[in-house]
């Protein structure tokens, strides 16, 4: 055997067939073998990317650290505001005077929503009046505004000031985008925010402590 | 493979090495013809054309300083605050790193916006370099991502509160948008988990494909060849003894020298920062983040750092008398498009109710939706620009003059838009915002029939070139 003859039969061992293959046309036998390899292949891929994916959610830790937190609340002055800390936000706790009251009745026509009929942070049906909370005085919010997540500061002030209107009452003005709500959470109307603040789950343990994140069980 | 070949005898022993080594390895000797000594590139390159190799230098600058930071920071909510303070008062040296970094970020954004505008200028995103700025378009997004996750790292007020309403951006999406926050976050809140997932992203995930969309960038750019100033083509024109373009000139050692310079102005003012304003008056470092993160108390008046804010300006810009003003446009829109179109009955149709469509979910979902919507799209509609661009020549020499005058409004609403962004909310700022956010989506919008009209000069045969 010469040498050119055992090279062409190396090749044809080697690459020989595919060239055959490619003049003859496609082998469809093998086109379909490939695309089945190359669907489990990505069907593995996928399901590779399931777990890593997931691996984003939170974990069991953070879904355990919501546990409802109590306040005493018998230091509280009117006029006064503290805030408590319910899984990793803060919550408001505000004892309102009696003026202060007494305004929330004359700005509703100011407000986007100022029966809380909107679902997007359902208030609790115990919060579901006039005061938005339990007792007349006692304010309980999350202090999130609803557009994307600042904590608006405490503007209790009336009177023209800043980046607030001439007959302003008290309330919250939230630094980051200018909404600004009454002192019952109330979103004021053509504000990025579109929702009042949240009314968390709460319930009176005793006359001056708050149990936050739970609602009272029957 | 390449013919093997044999150093002349008695050469040096440089010289063996070598051919020692393209004979092992004649990719890399391939690669610095194609990319270096025998890539042709225009001869008329002015300063604007720096901005593209300094952009190269300030990410390695970011990459090398970013290795040496990791080596002290820490990833955790509990200890990462007081790690970039050691950094900065322990580390030998590591201030010095620290404030090439932060400084390096806000350069990055400086060189890429103005590298940038001279694709605008010159229309170096027209055929055949779509893909150059669409790779570059991404690199933008790429930086964007980089900046925002690496903003979190030293857990001060603005970065937390920053990443607090970014994420909570995902948040307005119809829908799916609170398990999509829930699921960036990793909590409930922006917390630990959320800090070490974006150092993850910050230092390995969008670095890796960064680099490699630079890559394609580059390969793209090199295969297609360098736009100019005059925006002529210098392949049309060449020698027919070489092959060689008429106006062109070897990149390496023409414009690698002439690059040095550019380095050099841009390292004066780059290190001038460093040394003397690291801060930059609050603009590259914010004072409020120099106080550790507090998630239950929110900065007085936060806003992002500067590259951000014309973007940031849109986001906030889009109330509901805004969104009502797109309902406007929208029926503005379909009602020229149905009387001076020219369309068939058939797509007229079509276009009333995509029309309808757009204003109904306008009206169903929230400003605050609306607003991310634009936000995004300020940037997303950058991809498009070679398709909306329909002026006969390219570059802006031999535009109308009225062409020139609208890239500077551009300029000037984008840089208003910039600075309202940084400023807290008020009703002519508001305004303001609205009307720039409005001319910035025009500009592109209605490119297609604006950027025909006008007397457009003779565009020469040869790039202008007056040598020294």
């Amino acid at each position: 055997m010469s040498d050119s003859a055992a090279a062409l039969t190396a090749g044809d061992r080697g690459r020989g067939p595919v060239s055959v293959d490619k003049a003859a046309g496609v082998d469809s036998g093998r086109r379909t073998w490939i695309a089945l390899t190359c669907g489990a292949g990505a069907v593995g891929g996928l399901a590779t990317a399931v777990p890593l994916v997931s691996s984003f959610a939170p974990s069991e830790r953070a879904k355990a650290a919501g546990a409802p937190v109590q306040v005493d609340i018998s230091a509280l002055k009117p006029g006064e505001k503290l805030t408590a800390e319910w899984r990793g936000k803060p919550v408001w706790i505000m004892r309102r005077t009696p003026e202060q009251l007494a305004s929330l009745k004359l700005i509703d026509s100011q407000l986007a929503d100022p029966n809380s009929d909107r679902k997007a942070y359902p208030t609790p049906p115990y919060a579901k009046n006039e005061h938005r909370s339990i007792k007349p005085e006692i304010f309980v919010g999350v202090g999130i505004c609803s557009h994307l997540g600042c904590s608006p500061i405490d503007r209790f002030q009336p009177g023209a000031q800043p980046s607030l209107p001439d007959d302003w009452h008290g309330g919250y003005l939230c630094p980051c985008h200018g909404s600004t709500f009454d002192l019952a959470g109330r979103v004021f109307k053509n504000k990025p925010a579109p929702d009042n603040l949240e009314v968390p789950p709460h319930f009176y343990v005793s006359d001056s402590v708050i149990l936050i994140g739970e609602d009272k069980k029957a | 493979m390449a013919e093997f070949k044999e150093a002349p005898a008695g050469a040096s022993l440089a010289v063996k090495l070598t051919t020692w080594t393209e004979n092992r390895f004649p990719t890399a000797f391939d690669a610095y013809k194609v990319h270096m000594s025998e890539y042709y590139a225009p001869k008329n390159f002015n300063a604007w054309y720096f901005f593209g190799s300094l952009a190269l230098m300030v990410l390695v600058i970011q990459i090398v300083t970013g290795i040496f930071l990791v080596m002290h920071y820490k990833p955790d909510a509990a200890l990462a605050f007081a790690s970039v303070e050691y950094i900065m008062r322990d580390v030998p040296w590591g201030w010095l790193v620290r404030y090439m970094h932060s400084t390096g970020a806000s350069a990055f954004f400086v060189v890429v916006y103005l590298h940038m505008f001279r694709g605008l200028l010159y229309g170096s995103y027209r055929k055949p370099r779509e893909l150059v700025w669409i790779f570059g378009c991404a690199i933008f997004l790429c930086l964007m991502g980089e900046a925002f996750f690496g903003y979190l790292l030293p857990w001060g007020q603005m970065s937390y509160w920053g990443a607090q309403v970014i994420v909570n951006l995902f948040a307005a999406v119809p829908f799916v948008g609170d398990d999509l926050a829930l699921l960036i976050r990793g909590d409930y809140v922006v917390s630990d988990a959320t800090l070490n997932r974006f150092f993850s992203f910050h230092v390995i995930a969008i670095p890796l494909v960064l680099l490699g969309l630079v890559v394609a960038h580059l390969l793209a750019l090199h295969d297609v060849g360098s736009n100019n100033p005059d925006g002529v083509e210098i392949k049309a024109k060449k020698d027919p003894r070489t092959g060689i373009p008429l106006d062109g000139i070897p990149f390496h050692p023409y414009y690698t020298v002439h690059d040095m310079i550019g380095v050099g102005v841009f390292l004066m003012i780059f290190t001038a920062i460093i040394f003397f304003a690291p801060e930059l008056g609050g603009y590259f470092l914010e004072y409020n983040n120099f106080i550790p993160a507090n998630p239950l108390q929110t900065p007085a008046h936060i806003a992002p750092v500067w590259y951000f804010t014309p973007y940031y300006s849109m986001l906030r810009a889009t109330t509901d008398p805004m969104v009502n003003v797109f309902v406007g446009l929208t029926a503005l829109g379909t009602l020229v498009a149905l009387l001076k179109g020219g369309f068939s009955g058939m797509v007229k149709g079509a276009i009333v109710v995509a029309g309808l469509v757009i204003i109904l979910l306008l009206k169903t979902f929230d400003a605050k939706f609306w607003g991310v919507v634009v936000m995004g799209g300020a940037v997303v509609i950058l991809f498009a620009l070679p398709w909306l661009d329909r002026s006969p020549v390219k570059s802006i020499r031999y535009r109308p003059g009225w062409h020139k005058i609208m890239l500077g409004i551009f300029v000037i609403f984008f840089v208003v838009l910039g600075y309202l962004g940084i400023q807290p909310v008020s009703d002519i700022g508001t305004l303001l915002a609205q009307i720039g956010t409005i001319f910035y989506f025009g500009f592109f919008v209605l490119m297609p029939w604006w950027s025909q009209i006008g007397e457009f000069k003779a565009v020469p045969d040869r790039v202008t070139f007056h040598p020294h």
